[in-house]
Order: structure tokens, then sequence, then C-alpha cells
């Protein structure tokens, strides 16, 4: 019974959220365009399975995911967990003690952007309009992957409280040598990549690992070092799409002159 | 029939791969790691059952409703021609789908402690709350323009890496004079903005610019939005913070 509530709370809740969105897409389709919206009946029901599926997964984090991925979090970072003793300063400079830390920072960085749907969304978009050249899986692994390797590097910056702002810094000056040597046709999306990590999935797991580090680690305050791990998240995705990009240039390029040499023998 | 029931089937497979990383994950860490028994098994199965089942629906809406009408209305303003109402629907769609974005509202509340704390706002419940719906309505803002930018960028096919590198540029010199309390926040709320429904919805906006106008690309031209609409807060919320 109280899953049958619940779902309807959330669903209601969602309907507020998207309210706003229909409004504005209606509105200027009627008012603006003054045009027929093909397929109404079809966009319809798509809106009606968007409405129901967010409620159902929402609901769903909320019931299993997020409450024990919040205490696991909460659980590596106790200080008894991280050895954490009164003379702190000199520990924290050891990494090994914090090694389940990023081990957990960047498993649960890669497998929560797996699940993100807006992820999702924007992979079968790109392999759509690159007519099959961008796999839906090799962009979604790629993006994965960088933000596995940010967060970990978030949870470190957090343990060893340097500024955030030479990670960023230093992050986009990599981003802008990249783009020089990158495939045009990948800048674009690489770019977006960045934006869509962060969303229902992963923003409430990574905060609690944030709030959870620098609230137990002496000298951090949970105020001012917590934030910043979702900047990470989505700056490195930018870095391993053009990676990916460029690698797979590189091996295809291999590939076709290996081609031409044996054509040569 | 069937045809449909199969096609239900196998993406119920797909929902399940996609979670599976997840479910490893914590039972990896739960069990082995931390080594404690996995509490509440009953709710973690049904709550895994309705993320499945919510996951499988979500793709399959997106399909049949959020891309064709992205599209569809990109296709109309490209054939009406009226750059003007293209912009106003661009920026409108960028503020209206981000000033009540939950994630944002959480981060909002959670900036107006740190002011509050750091001695930049009064710590009274009044002041914080003005300080948080100011910093909502600055980022709602800062998407909105974004968006319009984006959309104008692809019209006019200028090249995405300048933009961004601009904003790049931006970003590090507002990091200069801001006042560190905010800087933290300013950068994540970059990340925040973009929302599940508003991803697809302003992708297949761009894409559906990008394929209607004539000499533009919809792999190069068309994406880029959404990188636009997580820059602009940054700056802007540094910008609030130097004012505020």
């Amino acid at each position: 019974m109280g899953v049958i509530t619940d779902l309807l709370v959330t669903l209601l809740e969602t309907v507020r959220d998207v309210l706003p969105i229909a409004i504005i897409l209606f509105g200027f389709q009627l008012v603006i365009l003054r045009k027929k919206i093909a397929n109404l009946p079809q966009i319809l029901m798509g809106f009606l399975l968007v409405l129901l599926g967010l409620a159902f997964f929402l609901e769903g984090l909320e019931r299993a995911l997020f409450p024990l991925g919040k205490l696991m979090a909460k659980q590596l970072t106790a200080p008894e967990f991280l050895g954490i003793t009164e003379n702190a300063g000199v520990i924290s400079n050891n990494w090994a003690q914090y090694f389940w830390v990023y081990l957990f920072a960047f498993a649960i960085g890669f497998s929560t952007t797996i699940a993100e749907p807006s992820l999702i969304a924007v992979a079968i978009k790109a392999n759509q309009v690159s007519g099959g050249a961008i796999g839906t899986w090799g962009l979604r692994i790629s993006v994965a992957i960088g933000v596995a390797v940010g967060i970990s590097l978030g949870s470190y910056r957090i343990v060893t409280g340097t500024p955030l702002h030479y990670y960023i810094i230093a992050g986009y000056i990599l981003v802008i040598i990249q783009t020089i040597y990158c495939p045009k046709s990948i800048i674009a999306l690489a770019y977006d990549s960045g934006g869509v990590t962060t969303s229902t999935v992963t923003v409430p797991l990574v905060a609690a690992l944030g709030l959870g580090l620098s609230s137990n680690i002496p000298g951090r305050n949970p105020l001012l070092d917590g934030f910043g791990l979702i900047a990470f998240a989505s700056l490195f995705p930018i870095m391993s799409v053009m990676g990916y990009a460029q690698l797979s240039e590189w091996v295809a390029h291999r590939a076709k002159r290996r081609q031409r040499d044996d054509r040569g023998e | 029939m069937t045809q449909l029931l199969k096609h239900f089937i196998y993406s119920l497979f797909e929902s399940i791969r996609d979670l599976a990383p997840i479910i490893g994950v914590i039972a990896f860490f739960q069990l082995l790691v931390l080594q404690q028994p996995i509490p509440d098994l009953a709710g973690l199965l049904t709550g895994t059952l309705l993320v499945v089942i919510g996951l499988t629906l979500f793709v399959h809406g997106l399909k049949l409703g959020l891309f064709p009408i992205g599209e569809s209305i990109a296709h109309d303003f490209a054939h009406k021609g009226s750059l003007f109402w293209l912009l106003v629907f661009a920026f409108a769609l960028g503020f209206g789908t981000t000033v009540a974005e939950p994630a944002l509202i959480a981060v909002a509340d959670e900036a107006a402690e740190v002011a509050a704390t750091g001695g930049m706002i009064e710590n009274s419940l009044e002041s914080k709350e003005s300080y948080a719906n100011g910093l909502r309505m600055t980022v709602a803002l800062s998407v909105g323009f974004a968006i319009l930018i984006g959309v104008l960028r692809i019209i006019k096919g200028w090249p995405v890496q300048y933009l961004i590198m601009g904003g790049y540029s931006g970003v590090v010199i507002m990091t200069g004079f801001a006042p560190p309390e905010i800087i933290g926040i300013a950068y994540d709320s970059g990340g925040v903005t973009t929302s599940t429904i508003t991803v697809p919805l302003v992708t297949a906006l761009g894409v559906g610019l990008a394929s209607s106008i004539r000499g533009r690309n919809p792999m190069t031209d068309g994406f880029g939005l959404i990188a636009f609409a997580s820059l602009t807060p940054m700056i802007f919320v540094m910008g609030y913070g130097m004012v505020i």
C-alpha cells in the first residue's frame, strides 16, 4: 500500500516539474507557430510514458539505491574506518589510508553514469545523427570513465584540501589542447557530455560522498570543501570523450596504413 | 501484440543491464569491504524493480514523445523564419526548465547556508531565503541566456570551441575576483542545471535546427547547447557572489 501512495506522490511531483516545460512547448506551438502538431496522440503517449517512467525511476532510487548508497558513503568516510586519530595531519598525507574511498568514488561514478537516463538519451541521438559511427556504448563507457576519474580526483582534492580552481583551470587547459588535435565532428558532443552526466542518479550519491569526506576529515569544512565534486564530474567526461574519439581515429588510421603496407609488398 | 510484448521484454533487459553496475558496486562494497548485511532486502528489491520499469518506460517515451516534439518545433521555427521568436523560445525553454529544477533548489538552499556561515549575508531565515531565490533566478537566467546563444550559434554556424574557450576564460577571470566561498557552489551549479527532461529536449532541438538549416551539419553544429547551459551558470553565479 505504501509503495502505491509514495509512487503517486512522486508522480505528482514529476508532473509539477514537467508542467512548465509542457506549457512552453505547447504554448509556442499553438500561439507562435500556429501549427498542428503532427502525430499528436503519439507525442502525448510519449509524454505520459516519460512521466510515468521518471516517477517509477525516482521512487525506486529513493527506496533502494539512495539510502544504501548514502549509508555506504557515510560508513566508508567514518573516522573509525579511515583510522583518523587526534594527530591526523600525518595520516591525511598517506593516500593508501583512503584507498577504499577512492575506489568507491571511482566505482560509484562509473556505475551511476551508466544508468543516467539523460546520457542514454544523448547517446541514442548521437548514434542516430552520426549514422552509427558513434556507438551508444562507446560514448556511454567513455563518459562513465571520465566521471569515475573525476570523482576520484575530486575526493583526493577534498582529502588533501588543495584549492578547487587549480584543478579546474588545469582541466580547462587540457581540454583546450585536446580540442586542437581532436576530430572536429566530436567536439560539440564532447562538450555536451560534460553537462549531461550529472543528473538524477549521480548527484545525490556523489553529494553524500563529498559531505561525508569533508565533515569527517579534520580541517575540512563541509560547507566549503563539500562542493566541487559535481564540477569534476562534468569536466572529465569532456576529456575522456575527446580521448575516445582520438583513440578510435588513431586505430582506424593505423589499420588503413597497415592495409596500404600490405598492398605495397 | 506479441511483437510489442517482445519489444517490451527486450527493453526491460536493456534496463537491467544498465543498472547492473550500480547493484554490483553496492553489493561489493557492502558485503566485502564493509562486511555488513544488506538492510531491508525486500525494500531494495521492490525499489530496484521500480527503477528498471521506470527506465524502460522513460526511454520508450523519449523516442515517442520528447525527441519528435523537439525536432518538429525546431523544424517549424526554421520554416517560419522568425529569428526573434526562435530566440524568445530558446530563452523561455532554458529559463523555464531550470527555475523549477529540484536539484537547483537544493543547491541554492545549501549555498545560502554557506553564505550565512561565511558572514556574507545576515544569518536569518529571511535573508537566507532571499539569497537562495536570487541565486536560483541567476542560474535560470544564465541557462536561458545559454540556450539563446547556443541557438544563435547553430543558425550562424559559429564553431563551438571558440565560444566555449571564451566561456572558460570568463570562468578563470571571474575566479580571480569572486569571493572564495562562492567558487565551489558556482562550479557545481553548472552541473546541476540540466535535468533528465531538459537534456533530450534541448538535444533534439539543436539537432533538429541544424538539420533544417542548409549548410549546417547536425553532428558538428547540432550538439553543444548543453555545454553552454553548464558553462554560463558558473560565470553568472560568481558574478552574483561579487554583487551581493
